[in-house]
C-alpha cells in the first residue's frame, strides 16, 4: 500500500470515469425512454473503436479525433436502423423480449465483426503527450477524452432540455399515449432515442480505442461496467450515469493502491449487489 | 419484471458468457499442405498443430508457423527424412486456426489425432495453449514436441509424450537480474509486475525468490490479468515505490503496451526487462518506448554462427521478414522431430519416444536434451538464454543488440536515460 500512488491513481481513475459515463448514459438513456435493457451495447463500444481504426488506418488515414465524430454519426444511423430492425415490433412486448432482441443484435454483430476483423489486437497509435506535476502525469489522450466527453454528454443534455426534439423525446418516455394524442410521433422518437443511446456507445468505444488496445470482444467488459454504473446511478436517469461513471472510475483508481488490481472487479459487483439490495433506484434516483 | 432484476438477469448472463470464452467464432481455417508433391518411395509424415491466426497470441504465433513451414519446406527440397530402413517421409503439415483460445486448442488436437490421423504433433504457441494441447496428446498417447510453450509447470505433471525445445520459464528473467547487476551492482529496489497466466507466473515465482537472494528488494509485485490493456493502477504503484527496475510483462500485446505506458508516465527505472514482446521485431514499433528495454530470448541471430546466417536468409527470403525466437522455436521443434525420426527409424511412439528421451543435441537453435526424470520428463534441461536490448544506433535507428551472456554480445548493455 502506497499513499503517494493515491493522488495519481485517483486522477487516472476519475478521468476514466468520464469515458465509462458517457457509455453508461447511452445505456440508460434507452432505458429511461423506451424501457428497453441493450444487449447490444457492448458490441456497439466495440464498433466504435473499429469506425476510429478502419478511418485512422484506412488509405485516408483518418485523424482519430475526426473519427470520432464519424462514430457520432454511424452510431446515430445504426441505432436508428437497429430499432426499426430487431425492436420496432417488439417494443410492446415484455422486456424479457426486447431484452433478447438487442442479444441477437449482440450476437450477430460479434459474429460479423470477428469474421472481418478476427480477435486479434488492434491499437490506434495516437500520442498527445503528457504533463507531469510532481509524481502525478496527466496523458493528453486521456485528457481530450475527458473534455470530449463532457462536450457530448452537455451537447445530449442541450438536445434533451433545449430543444423541441429533446421536449418530445422526454414526453416519450414520461407517457407515450398521452405524447401520442399531443401529435408527437413516439415511433419516431423511439427511433431516435435508441440512434441517440447508440451513438454514446460509439463515442465511447471511439474514445477508447485511442486509450487502449483493443479487438472485437473489448466491448463486454464495458457493457458490464455500464449496467453496474447505470444501477449505481439509477436507471434511466443520464446525469446519475454521469456521476455513476465517474464514481467507478474513481473506485477503481483507489482502491487499487489498496488491493491488489485483480480485486477491483469483485468489489464493482459487490458494490452493484449491494445497490440493488439496499437503495435499488441508485444514487440519484430511478427516472421512468 | 422489475427492471433491476431484468438488470441482473442481464448482467449474469453477460458475464457467464464471457466466462464461457466466446472468443472466436472464426471458422478453422482449411488443413494447408506443407510439402509439395512426394516421390514415389516416399511415405507422407502427416504432422497437425494449430497456431493463431486470430486472437491474443497472432504475432508470435504466426513467427512459429513460419519456422515450421521453412522447416518442411527444406526438408521437402533435400528429398525428406531419410529412415535407416530406406523409406522416406515427406512432411505433410495439417493445422487450424485456434484463435488463441484454450477451448479450441482442445477441440482441434482431438480432431487432428482421431480425424487427420496425424502420424506426429507439435504445439501451439504460448504456454496455456500448450498445456491444454499437451493433456489431449497424453491422452492419446500421441508424442508432441512443444516450441512455443516455457512454463514449468506443463513439464512437471510426469508426461510421457511431450518435449519442450524451449528453455522453461524459470530460466527467463534470472539472466535479465544477473545482467541488471552486472550493469549497475547499485540496483536495489525491483519492482515485479506480470501477467498471471500460468507461464509468466512461472517465470515470477524463480525470479523473485532469485532476485532476493541477489539482496534485491522487490517493491511492487503484481500480477495482471491476460488482456489487461489500462497499466495505469500499476504503473502509479511503481512510481510510488521508485523501484530501481522493473522486470516482468508476459506476451506480446500486453508487453507492448506495458512498455509503451512506462514511456508515456515517464516512469524513471534504471533498466526494464519485459517477457516475449521485447524479442519480437513488432516491438520496434512503440518507437523511443523500446529504447533501452531488455527481453529474454530463446535464440538470437548472432549466438550460434553460420548455420543460423543460413536460416535467417532462408527465413527472410520465404517470408520477407526478420525471423524472431519465435520462428527459430518453430524451426527448431521440426529439426528435433526429424532427427528422432531418422533415429527411430519409425513414426511409432516408442521408438519416437525413446530416441528423444536420449537425445543431446547442438543445432542452429542451441543444446537440445529433455529430462528424463519421472516427473519431469520431457522438460528441456540444456537449452540456455540470451537476453537482447532495443538501442538506438548512431542513425537513430532501433535495433536489437544481444546484451548477455557476454561472449555472445553483440553490443554493450546500457541502463535507461
Amino acid at each position: 500500500m502506497s499513499l503517494e500512488a493515491l493522488i495519481p491513481s485517483a486522477i487516472d481513475g476519475l478521468m476514466l470515469g468520464f469515458v465509462y459515463g458517457l457509455a453508461a448514459m447511452g445505456l440508460t438513456l434507452i432505458f429511461g425512454v423506451m424501457r428497453v435493457i441493450n444487449l447490444s451495447h457492448g458490441p456497439v463500444i466495440a464498433l466504435g473503436m473499429f469506425v476510429v481504426y478502419t478511418l485512422f488506418t484506412g488509405p485516408l488515414g483518418v485523424n482519430p479525433y475526426l473519427g470520432i465524430v464519424a462514430a457520432l454519426v454511424i452510431g446515430l444511423a445504426f441505432g436508428v436502423v437497429e430499432y426499426f430492425v430487431a425492436l420496432d415490433r417488439v417494443i410492446n412486448a415484455p422486456e424479457l423480449t426486447t431484452l433478447l432482441a438487442t442479444f441477437s443484435v449482440n450476437l450477430m454483430i460479434i459474429g460479423i465483426a470477428t469474421s472481418v476483423f478476427t480477435t486479434t489486437p488492434r491499437a490506434v497509435d495516437v500520442s498527445l503527450g503528457s504533463v507531469g506535476i510532481g509524481n502525478v502525469t496527466v496523458l493528453g489522450t486521456h485528457a481530450v477524452a475527458v473534455l470530449v466527453a463532457i462536450v457530448v454528454a452537455a451537447g445530449l443534455y442541450g438536445l434533451l432540455f433545449r430543444t423541441r426534439v429533446g421536449k418530445s423525446i422526454r414526453a416519450v418516455a414520461n407517457n407515450r399515449a398521452a405524447a401520442e394524442l399531443m401529435g408527437i410521433d413516439s415511433r419516431r422518437m423511439l427511433a431516435l432515442a435508441f440512434g441517440i443511446g447508440t451513438s454514446l456507445a460509439m463515442v465511447s468505444g471511439a474514445l477508447l480505442s485511442t486509450l487502449f488496445p483493443f479487438n472485437p470482444l473489448s466491448g463486454t467488459g464495458y457493457e458490464v461496467k455500464s449496467f453496474v454504473i447505470v444501477v449505481l446511478g439509477g436507471l434511466g436517469n443520464p446525469t446519475g450515469a454521469l456521476l455513476g461513471g465517474i464514481v467507478i472510475g474513481l473506485l477503481e483508481g483507489v482502491t487499487t493502491v489498496f488491493i491488489p488490481v485483480s480485486w477491483v472487479p469483485v468489489l464493482e459487483y459487490v458494490i452493484f449487489i449491494l445497490i440493488l439490495l439496499v437503495r435499488p433506484a441508485g444514487l440519484l434516483g430511478a427516472r421512468a | 419484471m422489475r427492471p433491476t432484476r431484468i438488470v441482473a438477469i442481464a448482467i449474469v448472463g453477460l458475464v457467464a458468457a464471457a466466462c464461457g470464452g466466446t472468443t472466436t467464432p472464426q471458422a478453422s481455417g482449411a488443413p494447408t499442405a506443407g510439402g509439395s508433391a512426394a516421390p514415389a518411395v516416399s511415405k507422407a509424415l502427416n504432422i497437425g498443430f494449430t497456431n493463431s491466426q486470430t486472437g491474443a497470441q497472432q504475432v508470435a504465433s504466426t513467427k512459429q508457423t513460419e519456422g515450421i513451414k521453412l522447416w518442411v519446406d527444406q526438408v521437402t527440397k533435400a528429398g525428406g527424412i531419410k529412415l535407416k530402413d530406406g523409406t522416406v517421409l515427406m512432411p505433410k503439415v495439417t493445422f487450424y486456426d485456434d484463435g488463441s483460445a484454450t477451448d479450441r486448442v482442445q477441440q482441434l488436437y482431438t480432431k487432428l489425432i482421431n480425424d487427420d490421423k496425424v502420424d506426429v504433433l507439435l504445439s501451439p504457441y504460448s504456454s496455456s495453449l500448450v498445456k491444454a494441447a499437451a493433456v489431449v496428446s497424453e491422452q492419446n498417447g500421441k508424442v508432441m514436441i512443444t516450441a512455443g510453450g516455457a512454463d514449468d509447470a506443463t513439464m512437471e505433471q510426469g508426461f510421457q509424450n511431450i518435449y519442450q525445445v524451449y528453455s522453461p520459464g524459470s530460466k527467463y528473467l534470472t539472466g535479465a537480474i544477473d545482467l541488471m547487476l552486472k550493469l549497475d551492482p547499485s540496483i536495489k529496489k525491483v519492482a515485479i509486475v506480470n501477467e498471471k497466466d500460468s507461464f509468466s507466473v512461472s517465470v515470477v515465482t524463480a525470479a523473485k525468490p532469485y532476485a532476493e537472494s541477489k539482496g534485491l528488494q522487490v517493491v511492487v509485485n503484481q500480477g495482471y490479468d491476460t488482456g489487461t490493456t489500462d497499466f495505469a493502477p500499476f504503473i502509479n504503484q511503481i512510481v510510488a515505490a521508485a523501484p530501481d527496475a522493473i522486470i516482468g510483462g508476459g506476451h506480446l500485446v500486453d508487453g507492448t503496451a506495458f512498455a509503451k505506458a512506462l514511456k508515456e508516465k515517464n516512469v524513471s527505472a534504471r533498466f526494464v526487462a519485459l517477457l516475449v514482446a521485447p524479442p519480437e521485431p513488432t516491438f520496434a514499433d512503440i518507437g523511443d518506448a523500446a529504447n533501452f528495454t531488455v527481453g529474454p530470448s530463446q535464440w538470437e541471430i548472432p549466438f550460434y554462427g553460420i548455420t543460423s546466417d543460413s536460416f535467417t536468409s532462408a527465413y527472410r527470403a520465404m517470408f520477407n521478414s526478420a525471423p524472431s525466437y519465435h520462428s527459430a522455436g518453430g524451426f527448431a521443434a521440426g529439426l528435433i522431430l526429424q532427427r528422432a525420426l531418422e533415429d527411430a527409424g519409425s513414426t511409432d511412439p516408442a521408438k519416437l519416444r525413446a530416441s528423444l528421451d536420449k537425445t543431446d543435441v547442438m543445432t542452429f537453435f542451441g543444446r537440445t536434451k529433455f529430462s528424463t526424470d519421472a516427473k519431469t520428463h520431457g522438460k528441456q534441461v540444456a537449452h540456455d538464454m540470451v537476453y537482447i536490448q532495443w538501442q538506438k544506433g548512431s542513425d537513430g535507428k532501433l535495433a536489437a543488440q544481444v546484451v548477455w551472456p557476454t561472449e555472445a554480445k553483440t553490443a554493450e548493455a546500457q541502463l535507461r536515460k
